[in-house]
C-alpha cells in the first residue's frame, strides 16, 4: 500500500436525514469531578480540562464539590433571568419575522452560559461579551426596554442607530461593546484585567467567544497575555457545536477539548456542563475567587448546543439534523434548574406557569414601551445628523463640512 | 536649552507624560528591560517600574488589543509597534476596534491610546523595516494620525497624542531619529545638535495636533511634504536655489487644508512628496483636496513624488527612496509652464 500524506477534513457526526450522533461529547458523571483549591498549580489540575464539571445528575438532583449549595431564592432568581432571556429571543425572533427589526440572534438552549456567569460574578467585574450573551444583560438588571430600542434602531437607541442589532453595550453595567468580528474582545478583556492589576484594584475581566473563533490569532494572544501576567482575567469559550455551518472540528475540537488548549498556556482550564446552571456558577466562582486572590486567568470551556439558527439569516436544516437539540445529551438549561427545583420542593408546574405569564408579560409590555421611542419606520427618529459625531471626540473640520453638505442636500 | 536628537525627545516625552499622569503606560517589544531597539524607552522603566513601562510580546495583535483594555479601564496607554512594517498583525484591532469604539458606542466608550511606530526607509532594512504605511491609516475614521519631521515637534506632538482621548499613530521616520538626512546618502551624515529644531525644553510643552507648519516661505512653488522629505525638500530648494514655500505637514488626520490652501494660492504650483508608494498614497488626498480648493489658482498640474508602487528593495533603496534627484525633475517641470 502507498503511504502518502492526505487531507483529513473534518466531517460532523451527522448531516440533515442523518440520526444525530454525540457520541464525540464526552461526559463526566455528575459529581465525579473533583474540585481542586483556588490556589491550586496548573500542571495539578490539568485533568479539569479534559472532564466535565457537572452538578446536576439525571434526577435533577445536585452532588458533588462543585455543588455551590445556593439557598432557593439564589435558585428562583436565575430561573426567572434564564426565562427572561429565552421569552424576550423568542419575541424578538418574531419581531424580525415580522419585518420590525433587520436582524436577530437567539442564544436558545444556551442561556445558562451567559445567566450564571452574570450572577456568579461581581457587578463592578468588566464584561466582554460575545453577540450570543445577551443573558449577561438581562441578569445583570438591565431593562429589555434599552436592548429592544437598540434592536429597532429608534430614539433612545445607545448606538444612536451606528450597530446591527444586538450589539449592545452598557458602560454604566459594566458590560462592553459587542463586535461583529469575532474574538477581538478576547484580548481587550485581558487588557482591562491588566489595568485592574497596574492600578490596583479589585475588579476583574471575563470575556466570551464561541468555540469556532478560538481559530482567530485574538484567542491566542489574549491566552499568551493573560497566562504572561497572570490578568485577572476569566476567559470563556462557549461550545455550543456549531459555528454558523462549521462544525467544532473544524476549530480543531476533534482531538482535544477546546479547555485543553489552556494547560499548554500555563492556564488553569476548565471543561464544565454548560447547560447545568450550578456548574457554570460554581466554575465562574471558582476561577473568579482565584484571579481576585491573584493566582490568575481561567480558562472556562462551557460544552452546550446552539438550538436555534446562527442568526436570522441562517438556515441550519441545511447543514444539520433538524431534530439534532432534541438528542443533544446535556438537554435544556432552563428545564434541568426548574426540574432541580421541583425535585428540592421549591417550585411547581403552576408557579412555574405563572413565572412564564409573568415574564411574557414584561416583555410584551418592554416591546410596547419600546415602540413608544420609535421604528425603523415610525418616529420618534434619531437625528441623522448625528451620525458625523463620535468619529472622534470633537467633530472635525471635515466633517462639519460634510455634515453640511447633507443639510444642504436634504434643504434642497 | 538642551540639545536632543529626536529619540531622545521621544524619550523625554513619554518620561514627561509618565510623571505627569500615573494612567500613562508605555509597552511594547523590548521597551522595558532593555529600552527599545532604538533607545526610545531607555531609562524608563527604571524610573517608573515595571507596571507602567511594560515589556510585551512578540504579538502586536495583542499589543494594541491588550492596549484597547487598558484604555477602556482608564490608563492612557503609549504602545510601541517596533516597526511600522509590524503592524499588521495589529490591524485589525486598530481599525475594527480602536478607531470605531467611540463611535459604536455613541461615546460611552473610547480608548485614549498612542500607538508609536518607526518607518521609512534608508537605513538598509528592506522590504520589512523600511514602510511608509501612513496611507492605510488615513483612510480610516476614526484615527489621528502624526508625523514629525524634528525633535522639537516630536516631544510637543507625542505629548499632546498621549493627552488626546482620540487613538493616535505616531509614525517616527527613523532615518531621521539621529539626524536631519536630507536624501543624499553619500554626504557625511548630520547630527541634530546642529539644527534649530534640535533645541529642545525638558520640561513639559505641546505642539497642537492639526497644525501644519510653513518651514521654508516662498513665492515660486509649494512643496508639501512631511517626515524625512522635509529635509529633502529644503536641501532640494537651496540646491537649486528654487524659490519653494515648504510646508511640513505634520498631522495627516486632522489636515491643516488651509495653510496648505493659502500657500497653493500664493504660488500657484504644487509638488506633493512622501515616501510611501505612490497608487493611493496620502499623496492623492492632498493632491485631490488642493484642486477641489485651489483649482483656479494653479498654474501647473499638481504633482506627485512617491516611493515606487514596488516593495522597498534592499540592494536598491536609492532608486526608490524619493530623493533629491527625483524632486528637483518635478519642481521644474511644475515651473516649467
Amino acid at each position: 500500500m502507498v503511504t502518502k500524506s492526505r487531507l483529513h477534513i473534518p466531517h460532523p457526526s451527522a448531516r440533515p436525514g442523518d440520526k444525530p450522533e454525540f457520541g464525540y461529547v464526552e461526559i463526566s458523571d455528575a459529581g465525579a469531578v473533583k474540585r481542586p483549591e483556588i490556589n491550586s498549580r496548573v500542571k495539578d489540575m490539568e485533568r479539569l480540562a479534559h472532564e466535565m464539571v457537572r452538578v446536576l445528575d439525571d434526577q435533577h438532583a445536585a452532588l458533588g464539590p462543585w455543588h455551590p449549595h445556593l439557598e432557593p431564592h439564589d435558585l428562583h432568581v436565575p430561573l426567572r433571568y434564564l426565562l427572561l432571556t429565552r421569552i424576550f429571543d423568542e419575541h424578538m425572533q418574531r419581531m424580525q419575522r415580522q419585518g420590525k427589526i433587520s436582524f436577530y440572534m437567539q442564544s436558545l438552549g444556551e442561556e445558562a452560559v451567559s445567566v450564571a456567569a452574570a450572577l456568579a460574578l461581581q457587578p463592578s467585574d468588566m464584561l466582554f461579551p460575545s453577540y450570543r450573551n445577551q443573558g449577561l444583560q438581562l441578569a445583570r438588571g438591565r431593562n429589555p426596554v434599552d436592548l429592544m430600542c437598540q434592536c429597532l434602531s429608534n430614539s433612545k437607541d445607545m448606538c444612536k442607530g451606528r450597530q446591527m442589532p444586538i450589539m449592545y453595550h452598557w458602560a454604566r453595567g459594566n458590560i462592553f461593546s459587542v463586535s461583529g468580528n469575532l474574538a477581538t474582545q478576547f484580548p481587550q478583556a485581558v487588557g482591562w484585567a491588566m489595568a485592574s492589576a497596574i492600578k490596583g484594584e479589585d475588579a476583574i475581566a471575563a470575556a466570551w467567544l464561541g468555540e469556532g473563533s478560538t481559530a482567530e490569532a485574538d484567542f491566542h494572544h489574549a491566552l499568551t497575555f493573560a497566562t504572561v501576567y497572570q490578568a485577572p482575567v476569566i476567559l470563556n469559550v462557549v461550545n455550543n457545536q456549531w459555528a454558523i455551518s462549521t462544525f467544532q472540528g473544524f476549530a480543531g475540537g476533534e482531538r482535544r477539548s477546546f479547555a485543553a488548549r489552556g494547560p499548554g498556556y500555563g492556564i488553569a482550564s476548565i471543561r464544565v456542563d454548560g447547560n447545568d446552571y450550578l456548574a457554570v456558577f460554581a466554575v465562574t466562582r471558582w476561577a473568579a475567587e482565584r484571579a481576585r486572590k491573584g493566582h490568575g486567568p481561567t480558562l472556562i470551556e462551557l460544552v452546550t448546543y446552539r438550538a436555534g439558527a446562527h442568526s436570522t439569516s441562517d438556515d441550519p436544516s441545511r447543514y444539520r439534523p433538524r431534530d439534532e437539540w432534541q438528542a443533544w445529551p446535556l438537554g435544556d438549561p432552563i428545564e434541568r434548574l426548574k426540574q432541580h427545583l421541583i425535585v428540592l420542593g421549591d417550585w411547581t408546574e403552576g408557579r412555574h406557569d405563572k413565572l412564564v405569564a409573568e415574564v411574557t408579560r414584561l416583555v410584551d409590555d418592554s416591546w410596547q414601551e419600546a415602540l413608544t421611542y420609535g421604528s425603523m419606520t415610525e418616529g420618534p427618529f434619531l437625528n441623522k445628523y448625528e451620525l458625523f459625531e463620535d468619529v472622534f471626540k470633537d467633530i472635525p473640520a471635515h466633517l462639519i463640512a460634510q455634515r453640511e453638505e447633507q443639510l444642504g442636500l436634504d434643504e434642497d | 536649552m538642551p540639545r536632543m536628537n529626536m529619540i531622545q525627545a521621544l524619550n523625554s516625552a513619554m518620561d514627561v507624560m509618565l510623571g505627569r499622569d500615573n494612567d500613562v503606560v508605555v509597552i511594547g517589544e523590548d521597551v522595558g528591560y532593555f529600552g527599545g531597539v532604538f533607545r526610545c524607552t531607555e531609562g524608563l522603566q527604571r524610573k517608573y517600574g515595571e507596571h507602567r513601562v511594560i515589556d510585551a510580546p512578540i504579538a502586536e495583535g495583542g499589543i494594541i488589543a491588550s492596549v484597547i483594555g487598558m484604555g477602556v479601564h482608564g490608563l492612557r496607554p503609549v504602545a510601541e509597534i517596533q516597526f511600522a512594517d509590524y503592524i499588521y498583525p495589529g490591524y485589525d484591532q486598530i481599525v475594527s476596534e480602536l478607531a470605531r469604539l467611540r463611535y459604536r458606542t455613541a461615546g460611552d466608550f473610547f480608548a485614549p491610546v498612542t500607538i508609536r511606530a518607526p518607518c521609512g526607509g534608508g537605513i538598509r532594512g528592506g522590504q520589512t523595516h523600511s514602510q511608509s504605511p501612513e496611507g492605510i491609516f488615513t483612510h480610516v475614521c476614526g484615527l489621528k494620525v502624526v508625523m514629525p519631521s524634528n525633535p522639537y515637534d516630536a516631544k510637543g506632538l507625542l505629548i499632546s497624542a498621549i493627552e488626546e482621548d482620540d487613538p493616535v499613530v505616531f509614525f517616527e521616520p527613523k532615518r531621521i531619529y539621529n539626524g536631519p538626512f536630507d536624501g543624499d546618502p553619500d554626504k557625511p551624515a548630520t547630527a541634530w545638535s546642529a539644527h534649530p529644531k534640535g533645541e529642545v525644553p525638558d520640561d513639559y510643552y505641546t505642539v497642537p495636533l492639526g497644525r501644519a507648519e510653513v518651514v521654508r516661505e516662498g513665492e515660486d512653488v509649494t512643496i508639501v511634504c512631511y517626515g524625512t522629505m522635509v529635509h529633502v525638500a529644503q536641501a532640494t530648494a537651496k540646491i537649486n536655489a528654487i524659490d519653494a514655500e515648504i510646508i511640513d505637514v505634520r498631522t495627516m488626520v486632522p489636515l491643516d487644508v488651509h495653510t496648505l490652501k493659502q500657500s497653493v494660492e500664493k504660488t500657484g504650483r504644487c509638488v506633493i512628496i512622501h515616501e510611501a508608494t505612490r497608487f493611493s498614497g496620502f499623496g492623492a488626498e492632498l493632491a485631490a483636496t488642493l484642486q477641489e480648493e485651489c483649482f483656479y489658482h494653479l498654474e501647473t498640474p499638481i504633482i506627485r513624488v512617491c516611493g515606487w508602487d514596488t516593495p522597498y528593495p534592499h540592494a536598491f533603496e536609492w532608486e526608490y527612496f524619493p530623493g533629491q534627484k527625483r524632486l528637483a525633475a518635478a519642481l521644474e517641470q511644475a515651473l516649467s509652464a
